[in-house]
């Protein structure tokens, strides 16, 4: 529910982002699948995961720096997991008792959560090479030609056009309350109450200017011979190149996967 | 442009990639197709040609209104969700195709939430907390046969149900793929988030508010109130049936309990290699409902107060650029 | 969805920017029901148009009016006038009694698809009308609903980049343009239809002077028939020599340009002035 950063995308000249976004959406995919398979405590592939996607990352030319910071977004989440060293069962490794409740620290648990954690990771960063690499457009188009259903691509390729413009909006009504709130930061006057009610003033205007907006989109839509059927103009074939990326990494994510189970 | 960085306190709501075991995702996936599916079906019959433009750009404005926030304590604030909000403005099935597609955009373009586990994010906010609110909304409704009241008290409980039984689900998520034991996961969860939907009651009540006054129309639905009770049974049938997973989950293993039982304690204190034991020993608290109480609230104040602190910092690193843009 | 085959798609390369002089119309008293017969099938012709909105308030009171072939003519009057309104008459969004026919087809149901491609409106919020992400899709939209192949779609897109000088912007991301930009990438989005009348909406509203000029130098060079609504009337003397003056809805003035707006009197009347 925050906004980090505006679009993901960073333009560079790169064999990733000249990668086909089907081919490179697919890919993405495949990796969180195999990384949420891959089971706990399989050091030596996760390993290979890590080196896996960090090449991809360094080969995006996004820099490492910028892919590792993105994806420690999701670490806060990890507090979720972090009780599941104290309720796995298995060997204690430490006894503690905090206010009247026993709890034992096992080793089992400590392989489950640093699991969790660096699947969580591993899956993050290559979900922010996708992002950066391709253009939120083409992954759109990507989905459309995969075959995800075209209305809701439809409704996305609009949300993805207006958030910015409605955002700002947004800013703007804040920014116009800040000016007119004399008060300094975290005192404000007024009781929560009030607080909540200008705050929900804010999001009626906004809805309405928004549902306005939107017939106004719709009489332009009709003006151009906008019949209510979803149409768009069909993908480009594949490159070779897609190709000579595509397989090399899925049998090695295959690979991977065969010896975490073979030898952990 | 907007300025880069707006964050407003994180609610653990967006389940990342990795927090949820291949089973769960795959079953949850297959319930929000179901949901969506369905939703897809009965919008297009209601909305027609304009639907398209119209669902797009209130997705858009529901990620905005995301944005706006409110302080509550010092430098915490609430925001909203937008669920409910979205059901009792734009009906059910066009209010889950649009969260939905908030959903979507923000595990795609903002990370916001993981690609695998996007079916449970979907199925939690985009399904549950859409009907349970649009549910709850008509049953008040109802219940009020059509006085003023009815519409705000109506929208504050739909929002309040919508997000507390969407972290429900979520936590019911993560204690079966093991990510987390029930004793700690449930209360944890449910308890932010009992909070936290007060504030989202409040703001969707003050939205409502303001749409009432200038467009009255889009606020009173012009159906009729008998199938109000059929929306609030579906509302509640759902409600009900997330919640009854809640004590299925509890007796999952891996109860804390239950492992402090199978090792017997004192034996396990001896085997531990490290021994740390302040004495906190409080008479009469080996009571086990108590002291599951107990866990949870520990659960719930270190998940709150480390999000709270987390909040604070980004708020202090990000202050100068809001609003020196 | 066909298009109207009177219209032949231009080749990119071969269009080259013509300046039409605009007919001139016959100097008569600013008087509406005073122009003369024109000597060609005119390409809009109002008849009689009133409209009201739905609560009821008159937003057009007897309105009539025609346009030749590549004329040029301006809409001014105060706010609230029914300027807006008048364009959105134009291509069926609003229906009012009366009379509208567009290249000789009256605007209403079974023509409804085919006067859509001869008026390209544009609107005064450029965020209105290009509403696809890239450029390029906003500018292939019309192509793509008037059921054009692939590949003439992509000739038409190039050529409207070209036309109103956003050569390369095919791939750029629409909320990243400025605001001159948008106003002509709307342009291009309506001129890949190849319509045979513009209809603008405020073009300069918001623009600095600089982007102000390249619009007008823009508007200037393009050949199709326009009418367009708008305050600026530096647009006005620089683009269009016939202006019609619009007040509550009803129409006070029809005439040259540089007559209209050296009657100092009708400019304050009016709220030209």
């Amino acid at each position: 529910m925050h906004i980090s950063s505006l679009d993901a995308y960073r333009p560079r000249a790169s064999l990733i982002h000249a990668l086909d976004a089907r081919v490179k959406l697919v890919l993405a995919v495949l990796f969180i699948v195999a990384t949420a398979l891959t089971p706990e405590g399989a050091w030596p592939a996760y390993v290979l995961l890590a080196a896996l996607v960090l090449g991809v990352a360094v080969a995006s030319q996004l820099g490492v720096g910028f892919v590792y910071r993105r994806s420690a977004l999701a670490l806060p989440f990890a507090l979720a997991a972090v009780t599941v060293v104290f309720s796995t069962p298995g060997r204690p490794l430490l006894a503690t008792q905090v206010l009247g409740m026993k709890l034992a620290l096992t080793g089992a648990g400590l392989v489950r959560f640093a699991s969790i954690v660096l699947k969580s990771w591993l899956s993050m960063q290559m979900a922010v090479v996708l992002t950066g690499s391709t253009p939120f457009p083409a992954l759109l188009q990507a989905m459309r030609s995969l075959h995800l259903p075209k209305i809701l691509v439809a409704v996305a390729r609009f949300t993805y056009r207006y958030l910015f413009v409605i955002g700002d909006e947004a800013l703007r009504l804040m920014r116009a309350r800040a000016a007119r709130s004399g008060a300094s930061e975290g005192r404000s006057g007024g009781s929560i109450f009030w607080r909540a009610r200008v705050t929900g003033s804010m999001a009626g205007s906004l809805f309405l200017r928004s549902l306005e907006r939107s017939e106004r989109i719709y009489d332009a839509m009709v003006a151009r011979g906008y019949d209510g059927e979803v149409r768009s103009l069909r993908s480009p074939a594949l490159h070779p190149r897609d190709l000579l990326v595509a397989f090399p990494f899925a049998l090695a994510l295959a690979a991977i996967q065969l010896l975490a189970r073979i030898r952990w | 442009m907007l300025a880069s960085g707006i964050l407003t306190s994180p609610a653990p709501m967006h389940i990342p990639d990795g927090f949820l075991s291949l089973a769960v995702s795959l079953l949850c996936w297959v319930l929000a197709a179901v949901g969506v599916g369905l939703a897809l079906w009965r919008s297009g019959k209601g909305l027609g040609e304009r639907q398209v433009p119209l669902m797009g750009v209130l997705a858009a404005f529901i990620f905005a209104a995301q944005m706006l926030n409110f302080t509550v304590a010092g430098g915490t604030s609430g925001h909203l969700l937008g669920g409910a909000l979205a059901a009792i403005l734009l009906g059910p099935w066009a209010g889950i195709l649009t969260v939905t597609t908030v959903v979507a955009i923000q595990a795609l373009l903002f990370q916001d939430g993981g690609l695998l586990v996007m079916g449970a994010n979907i199925l939690n906010m985009g399904v549950i907390a859409t009907l349970v609110g649009y549910g709850a909304y008509r049953g008040v409704m109802a219940l009020a046969r059509g006085q003023r009241w009815g519409t705000f008290a109506g929208g504050f409980v739909a929002a309040w149900a919508s997000v507390v039984l969407a972290s429900v689900a979520t936590a019911v998520q993560l204690i079966f793929s093991g990510t987390s034991p029930a004793a700690v996961a449930l209360p944890a969860m449910a308890g932010v988030h009992v909070l936290i939907g007060i504030g989202e009651g409040l703001i969707t009540v003050g939205a409502l508010a303001f749409v009432a006054v200038v467009r009255r129309d889009l606020v009173e639905p012009a159906r009729v109130p008998a199938r109000g009770w059929r929306w609030a049974a579906v509302g509640l049938v759902l409600a009900l049936a997330v919640a009854a997973l809640a004590p299925l989950a509890s007796a999952y293993p891996d109860g804390l309990e239950r492992v402090a039982e199978d090792l017997g304690f004192s034996g396990a204190a001896q085997d531990a290699p490290y021994q740390v034991i302040p004495d906190y020993a409080f008479p009469g608290i080996s009571n086990q409902a108590l002291a599951t109480i107990v866990a949870g609230l520990v659960g719930t104040l270190l998940v709150a107060g480390i999000a709270f602190a987390v909040a604070r910092l980004r708020r202090r690193a990000v202050q100068g650029s809001v609003i020196s843009d | 969805m066909a298009m109207d085959s009177s219209s032949e798609p231009l080749a990119p390369g071969s269009l080259i920017r013509q300046s039409y002089r605009c007919s001139d119309v016959p100097i008569g008293p600013h008087r509406p029901n005073h122009v003369f017969p024109p000597p060609s099938a005119p390409c809009i012709e109002i008849h009689n148009l009133s409209y009201a909105y739905p609560d009821g308030r008159p937003a057009l009171r007897d309105v009539s009016l025609s346009v030749q072939p590549g004329e040029k003519v301006a809409l001014v009057g105060p706010n609230g006038a029914g300027k807006s309104t008048l364009l959105l008459h134009l291509n069926g969004i609003l229906r009012g009694q009366g009379t509208v026919r567009v290249m000789g087809q009256e605007v209403a149901e079974p023509h409804l698809s085919r006067v859509r491609a001869q008026v390209g409106l544009i609107f005064q919020d450029p965020d209105d009308q290009l509403f696809s992400p890239t450029v390029f899709e906003d500018v292939a939209f019309g192509p793509l609903y008037a059921g054009l192949a692939e590949d003439e779609i992509q000739r038409r897109v190039a050529w409207a980049l070209d036309q109103v000088g956003l050569e390369g912007y095919a791939e750029r991301i629409s909320h990243h343009l400025s605001l001159g930009e948008k106003k002509r990438a709307s342009i291009a989005s309506v001129l890949s239809m190849q319509p045979a009348i513009l209809a603008l909406d405020e073009p300069t509203a918001g623009l600095d002077p600089r982007t102000c000029r390249r619009l007008i130098r823009l508007l200037q060079e393009l050949p199709q028939a326009m009418v367009a609504a708008t305050h600026d009337l530096r647009l006005v003397r620089q683009v269009f020599p016939r202006t019609i003056v619009l007040d509550e809805g009803r129409m006070v003035a029809d005439g040259p340009t540089a007559d209209l707006l050296a009657d100092e009197r009708l400019m304050e009347a009016h709220g030209l002035k």
